[in-house]
């Protein structure tokens, strides 16, 4: 039996729709870079999460590249994330500061106590202040500023090793190695 | 505890989907009784536990179970209540929980209220209903298990998106849902046709209060979405072209073709296939909705949850019941012969064009929403397309589209002509042109083409469905339901033509900076800012202004705007201040500390705005009425089904 053409038509549209979703699920638009990328990292000097008296801020590491992860005891993606930011700890290759964002003093110190600090020194930020001048909209977020001060790269969610060494670790190369 | 018997009632009812699909579409194939009566229980079955699950997911919410990873990001222990409840609904997980049980509850209402259709079109139905459960429930189960543990508990939620705090949004979803899976019934209907190869009147008939029904919900829902859009986020806006509003906006186009073209399908026997396809895409649209929303192929402001990994099952799942009911429609469709013809002037014609036009529509705003995506995938960069595209492609088929609507609704069928209808028709144009030119220039003091052809065509609208029940007054005619409910909804299509047209034209919008004692005017009205004041909410901190509107010095209104900062963090809220009037919306919303005793205010006065909602109201009450039509009941169409076959044995 013949078909007739017209009648074939909208299972063939949808073939092309389908072609191109299937090329653009691999595109993740949702990858829209933060605006602060390759400008200078906001500055901020605020208390230090483990000594009120003690002031932490951008300008800890000069002439350095470091990474700055916002966190919180609250999110359920930071415990994810938190075996990872102690490997990349551990391989000494940049400095973590963390952002503890919109949290409790006692339970965050709590957290760190438990389960290990991967950080040089964690920011205390309660009423998030610090973070909106981040442009952060979640927990947790990870940043990567170069030597000169500028961000580099802006990870939301979740960091895995498979992010890191895909996104990040290629950004400090040039630093480190060359 | 409960948690887990969500989970396990999720389970189950998975089980029982696939035993109706099985049953149904086996039992239909084999003529086996048993089997299909098997598949009817299942339905029952399966809303029964669909509806433990949700009630085990609320019951979380209610009790601040923490221990709950969906209910830990989507509650906190200072949500009220209703908040609490409308959380279930808030993100991914629990939409999709929403879906299921919407679509077990149509299903179950099918099989209820279909027991005078012949058995094996019946199951054939309730099987492809229960193949669409079966893809939904799976989806659920292997990625986005609402019921999911979090081990250690949190002490604290992190709070539902304070966007959706709100009691037009906390009832936004059900309804838009109940309208998108509602179209699941008409595409079970058309596939069962496919299947079973014969079209005939009564599955016109059998269709349509189904798919009016569905239209119904999913006009409230876009009407309540948009209202929601205009008074929360801050704009004073009340369609943003987002692909998110568009994805709910193209399955509603595609039903309003749908359900004119089955009037024609069921009175005549004409479009049969094509009706077949609107029904199809109608229920395919909503599921791409779904997949452009969730999969992240898309950016929004609405996409609140997005993951590669679930548009992936999506487009899987979307391949298969879309691409299926496509390639059987490819198949079996080109059998189904429309044989009589018509002429041009028929009502017919009319409904023919009211199809082209709806579809023209629909087609270029699909266009626009995905164009982004097409250019991306060619590498040709990264484009937006904005509400101008937009504006411009939906306005020119809608204006000959509502210029041909007041014409179509008095054609008779077949005949081509217009008789006595004629004169009538030509002075409600006259009138309407008339009083348009006039309102125009002397409420709003200026002629402007544009907007004087919004006006005439809403006044074309709304005087040419009254003359319906004028003229069936005169004559004694009796106003059956589906003619009651065409004139309201066609009403109120005039109705929100008016708003759209005043609003688009006559807005006015002003961003001010004031302190507190300072005054600005916005189309004659004075907004003084008199006071600002901290409000504490349940759950969130505001900035209350207080701004006193007067006009030539005489008190109008207060209004409240508020800034809210919920404890939960993120961006503030705009709750904005709005004195609703009949002729005119007077709107404040407080923007941002500009410091030293200066905040920005946007404010607006927006005429006619209220009609574009009270319109949108009127065309769901139209479709409602005609879905209660007393011709779709059962004993009426058992009885019409009898005298058609005496008929058919008569002229035999």
């Amino acid at each position: 039996m013949k078909i007739p053409l017209r009648f074939v038509v909208p299972a063939l549209v949808f073939a092309a729709l389908v072609g191109f979703f299937i090329v653009g699920l691999r595109l993740n638009p949702g990858e829209i870079q933060s605006p602060l990328i390759g400008k200078p990292a906001p500055a901020f000097s605020i208390e230090s999460l483990g000594d009120p008296a003690r002031q932490v801020g951008s300008a800890d590491f000069p002439g350095k590249p470091w990474l700055l992860n916002v966190w919180a005891t609250w999110c359920a993606g930071c415990r994810e994330e938190h075996e990872t930011l102690l490997a990349i700890a551990s391989e000494n290759r940049v400095p973590l500061m963390g952002l503890n964002w919109r949290d409790d003093r006692a339970l965050a110190l709590g957290w760190l106590d438990q389960l290990g600090n991967p950080y040089v020194s964690v920011a205390f930020d309660p009423d998030g202040s610090t973070a909106i001048d981040w442009g952060v909209y979640g927990a947790p977020e990870t940043f990567l500023v170069g030597a000169d001060g500028l961000v580099l790269r802006k990870h939301i969610g979740p960091l895995t090793m498979a992010v890191w060494e895909r996104d990040f670790v290629p950004l400090l190369a040039p630093a480190g190695e060359g | 505890m409960i948690p887990e018997i969500g989970h396990f009632a999720l389970v189950l009812s998975l089980l029982l989907a696939i035993s109706q699909a099985v049953f149904s579409l086996g039992g239909a194939a084999r003529g086996h009784t048993g089997w299909m009566a098997a598949g009817r229980s299942a339905v029952v079955g399966q809303f029964v536990f669909v509806t433990v699950a949700f009630g085990a997911l609320t019951y979380a919410f209610v009790q601040r179970d923490f221990s709950v990873l969906y209910v830990a990001t989507n509650s906190n222990s200072q949500l009220p209540l209703l908040f609490r409840v409308a959380a279930v609904w808030g993100a991914h997980e629990g939409s999709l929980l929403l879906w299921s049980l919407c679509l077990a509850g149509w299903s179950l209402a099918v099989t209820a209220f279909s027991t005078s259709l012949d058995a094996p079109f019946r199951s054939r139905v309730i099987g492809i209903l229960g193949l669409i459960s079966i893809g939904f429930q799976l989806f659920m189960l292997m990625t986005s298990n609402p019921f999911e543990r979090l081990v250690p508990a949190a002490s604290e939620g992190q709070d539902l998106n304070p966007l959706l705090q709100d009691f037009a949004l906390a009832i936004h979803p059900p309804i838009l849902y109940l309208g998108y899976v509602g179209f699941a019934v008409a595409f079970a209907f058309a596939c069962a046709t496919l299947l079973e190869g014969r079209l005939d009147a009564a599955w016109a008939r059998w269709t349509r209060p189904w798919t009016l029904a569905a239209w119904m919900f999913l006009t409230v829902g876009i009407a309540l979405g948009s209202w929601w859009a205009y008074y929360e986020l801050g704009w004073g806006g009340w369609w943003f072209w987002d692909p998110v509003e568009n994805a709910s906006f193209m399955p509603w186009l595609a039903g309003t073709a749908l359900i004119h073209s089955l009037a024609v399908t069921e009175k005549r026997g004409l479009f049969k296939s094509w009706t077949l396809l609107l029904a199809v895409t109608a229920f395919s649209l909503s599921l791409l909705g779904t997949f452009l929303v969730r999969s992240g192929v898309l950016i929004s402001v609405h996409a609140f949850a997005t993951d590669p990994a679930r548009g992936i099952f999506i487009l899987g799942f979307l391949v298969a019941v879309i691409g299926g009911a496509l390639l059987l429609y490819a198949w079996r469709a080109p059998r189904l012969k429309s044989a009589a013809g018509f002429e041009i002037t028929s009502r017919e014609s009319f409904l023919l064009f009211n199809n082209a036009f709806l579809v023209a529509a629909l087609g270029l705003i699909l266009l626009g929403t995905l164009y982004p995506l097409f250019m991306d995938a060619l590498e040709l960069g990264k484009v937006s397309v904005g509400p101008p595209y937009f504006e411009l492609v939906f306005l020119v088929p809608m204006l000959p589209l509502l210029t041909l609507l007041g014409v179509g609704m008095h054609a008779a069928w077949k005949r081509g002509l217009l008789g006595s209808a004629r004169t009538r028709l030509l002075s409600i144009a006259a009138a309407a042109i008339v009083i348009a030119l006039i309102a125009g220039a002397a409420v709003y003091g200026e002629i402007r083409p544009l907007t004087t052809i919004g006006f005439a065509l809403a006044l074309w609208v709304m005087g040419s469905s009254l003359a319906i029940v004028v003229v069936r007054l005169r004559t004694r005619l009796p106003i059956p339901g589906a003619v009651l409910g065409m004139v309201i909804a066609h009403f109120g299509i005039g109705l929100s033509t008016l708003g759209i047209t005043g609003v688009q034209s006559f807005k006015i919008e002003q961003d001010v900076a004031l302190a507190v004692g300072d005054a600005a005017t916005v189309g004659g009205y004075d907004f003084r800012l008199t006071a600002l004041k901290d409000v504490q909410g349940p759950n969130y901190l505001a900035v209350e202004g207080e701004v006193v509107v007067s006009r030539n010095g005489e008190p109008v209104t207060t209004l409240h705007p508020q800034k809210r900062l919920y404890n939960s963090g993120g961006n503030a809220m705009t709750e904005a201040g709005i004195e609703v009037g009949a002729g005119r919306d007077l709107f404040a919303a407080l923007g941002d500390d500009l410091g030293q005793g200066r905040w920005s205010l946007r404010l607006q006065y927006k005429p006619l705005i209220r009609y574009i909602w009270l319109g949108a109201l009127l065309i769901a009450l139209g479709g409602g009425i005609a879905a209660l039509d007393r011709r779709y009941r059962r004993s009426v169409v058992a009885r019409d089904a009898v005298t058609a076959a005496a008929a058919a044995a008569g002229t035999q």
